[in-house]
C-alpha cells in the first residue's frame, strides 16, 4: 500500500515528468499571486490606516517585511531540497535549489532596499548596524557565494553536490550568525532602535501584510517553478523527450 | 591515529620546504595591521578602540591567504585521490591537514599578534586576552576554511570565490573574537566571549571535516 504511494510521488522526481506538472502548476501559483496581491495592495494602500507616528512613510512594510520573510523562508527551502538532493541522489532536488537561489537573493536584497528607504525617513539613516540589517546582509552574502560556486562549476551534478554542502553549512550557520550579531549589537550599545519595541500593528496593517505575504510566496514558486523548467530544458537538451517536445520544435 | 600524525608530519615538511609561502601570508598579516595606522592617524585613544577589530579582520585575510594552499597542490599531483583511496578513512586525513595548515598559518598569527598589538598601545591585559581570542579563533577559521576550500578545488576563479563563500561564514569568529578584547578593555570580562568562541570551535571540530570530506569527495568524482 505505502509501497504504492513512495513510487507514485517518486515519479515526480524524475525531470521529464515532473516538467509537464511544474508547466500545469505555474498558472494556477500567478493566479494565486493575483487573489492575494490585489486585496493586498489594495488593503496596504487605501484601507490600512495612516500611521501617526509614522505617517504614510510606513506603508513600505507592506513589501519590506514579507520580502525579508521569504529571504529567509526561501534559503531554509533552499537547503531542504539541497539536503535531499544529496540524500537521495535525486537530479530534480539539485535544480530546485538552483532555482530558488536568484529569488531568495533578490528577496534578501529587497528587504535590505526597502529598509533602507524606510529608515532613512524614521530613523534618519540609510543604514544602521541593527542586528537584523545585519544578519540580513549576510544572508544576502550567503545566498551570492551559493550562486557564485554553482556559476563557477561546469558540471552540473557536481555544482548541485557543491551547492548542497555549502547550503547546508549555510543553513548550520545562520541561526549562529544571528545570534552572533545579536549580541554583538547590544553588547556595543550601538543602534538604540528597535523594531520590536514598535507599536502593536492596527488589525488591518496585520491583514494586509499577512496578504501581502501570501502573494509574495506564490509569486516565489511560480518563479522558482518557471526557473526549474529552464534549468530542466537546458540541462536535458541532449535527451529524446526534449526533442519531442512541442515548444523545442516550434 | 598515526595516519594523522603522519599526515600533519608530511605537510609540516612540505612547509618548510617551501618557507616563502608560510612567510609571505605572515608578511601579509603585519603589513596589513601597520597600515592602519597610517590611514587612520596616530591618535593612541582611537587606534587602541580599533586594535582588536584590525588584528582579527587581518587575521581572517592572512588565514585565507593560505586556505587555496591546502588542497590544491594535492590534488594538482594526485596525492588527494591516493589519500581517499587510502585505508585511514579520509576525515581523519583531512583532519590532519586542518592541523598542519593551522600551525603553519595560525599559530604564527597567535604569537605574532601581541607584539603588534603592541603598535596600538594595547596594555598586557588585553594582548594576553588576545592570544587566547586568537587561540581558540584561529583553528575555527582553518576548520570552516577548509569546507570553502574543498568545494572550490579546481574550480574557475577559484581563490576569489573561496572569499566570497568562507568570509560570511566566518562572521561569528570575528564577532567573538574581537568583541572579548573590547569587553576586556571596557571593563566587562571576556569570559562570555571566550566560551563561546571555544564553544563553536567544538562544534566546528566536530562537523567541519565531515563536511569538508563530503566537499572533496565530490569535488573528485
Amino acid at each position: 500500500m505505502s509501497n504504492n504511494k513512495i513510487i507514485h510521488w517518486f515519479k515526480f522526481a524524475s525531470p521529464q515528468s515532473f516538467y509537464p506538472l511544474a508547466g500545469k502548476m505555474i498558472p494556477w501559483f500567478w493566479g494565486l499571486t493575483a487573489v492575494f496581491l490585489i486585496p493586498g495592495l489594495w488593503i496596504s494602500f487605501f484601507v490600512a490606516p495612516t500611521d501617526f507616528q509614522q505617517g504614510e512613510g510606513y506603508r513600505i512594510i507592506f513589501i519590506h517585511v514579507p520580502a525579508a520573510w521569504m529571504s529567509m523562508f526561501i534559503y531554509l527551502v533552499m537547503a531542504t531540497w539541497a539536503g535531499l538532493g544529496l540524500a537521495l541522489n535525486t537530479r530534480l532536488s539539485g535544480m530546485m535549489a538552483q532555482a530558488l537561489a536568484p529569488t531568495g537573493a533578490i528577496m534578501a536584497f529587497l528587504s535590505l532596499w526597502t529598509g533602507a528607504l524606510w529608515g532613512k525617513p524614521m530613523w534618519g539613516a540609510w543604514w544602521v548596524w541593527d542586528a537584523r540589517l545585519t544578519s540580513a546582509l549576510i544572508l544576502f552574502f550567503l545566498y551570492i557565494g551559493f550562486i557564485a560556486l554553482q556559476a563557477a562549476i561546469d558540471d552540473a551534478r557536481r555544482a548541485d553536490k557543491a551547492g548542497a554542502i555549502l547550503a547546508l553549512v549555510g543553513v548550520v550557520n545562520v541561526p549562529i550568525i544571528y545570534f552572533s550579531v545579536k549580541w554583538w549589537n547590544t553588547l556595543h550599545q550601538g543602534a538604540s532602535v528597535s523594531l520590536t519595541k514598535a507599536p502593536t500593528m492596527a488589525t488591518t496593517m496585520l491583514w494586509g501584510m499577512l496578504l501581502m505575504a501570501l502573494a509574495f510566496w506564490m509569486y516565489s514558486i511560480a518563479v522558482a517553478l518557471t526557473r526549474v523548467r529552464a534549468i530542466i530544458l537546458e540541462r536535458e537538451a541532449h535527451t529524446e523527450w526534449v526533442k519531442e517536445l512541442d515548444e523545442v520544435k516550434a | 591515529m598515526n595516519a594523522v600524525t603522519a599526515i600533519i608530519h608530511r605537510d609540516l615538511l612540505l612547509a618548510m620546504r617551501r618557507k616563502s609561502e608560510v612567510l609571505t601570508a605572515l608578511f601579509f598579516f603585519i603589513i596589513v595591521v601597520s597600515l592602519f595606522p597610517l590611514g587612520i592617524g596616530p591618535e593612541t585613544a582611537l587606534l587602541r578602540t580599533i586594535a582588536p577589530g584590525i588584528l582579527w579582520v587581518a587575521a581572517l585575510l592572512a588565514t585565507m591567504l593560505g586556505l587555496a594552499r591546502l588542497f590544491a597542490p594535492d590534488h594538482a599531483d594526485g596525492t588527494l585521490e591516493q589519500m581517499v583511496l587510502a585505508p585511514a578513512p579520509l576525515g581523519l586525513l583531512v583532519t590532519g591537514k586542518i592541523i598542519a595548515h593551522w600551525i603553519t598559518t595560525g599559530l604564527p598569527l597567535v604569537l605574532l599578534a601581541p607584539v603588534l598589538g603592541i603598535q596600538f598601545d594595547l596594555d598586557s591585559g588585553a594582548l594576553g586576552i588576545l592570544v587566547v581570542a586568537l587561540l581558540l579563533g584561529t583553528p575555527l577559521l582553518s576548520l570552516i576554511g577548509a569546507i570553502g576550500a574543498a568545494l572550490t578545488l579546481g574550480v574557475r576563479g577559484g581563490g576569489v570565490l573561496l572569499s566570497v563563500l568562507v568570509l560570511p561564514l566566518y562572521v561569528p569568529a570575528l564577532i567573538f573574537g574581537a568583541g572579548a578584547v573590547e569587553a576586556h578593555i571596557s571593563g566587562l570580562g571576556a569570559g562570555g566571549h571566550l566560551s563561546l568562541l571555544a564553544a563553536l570551535l567544538a562544534l566546528a571540530v566536530f562537523f567541519a571535516p565531515w563536511a569538508t570530506t563530503a566537499a572533496l569527495r565530490i569535488a573528485l568524482e
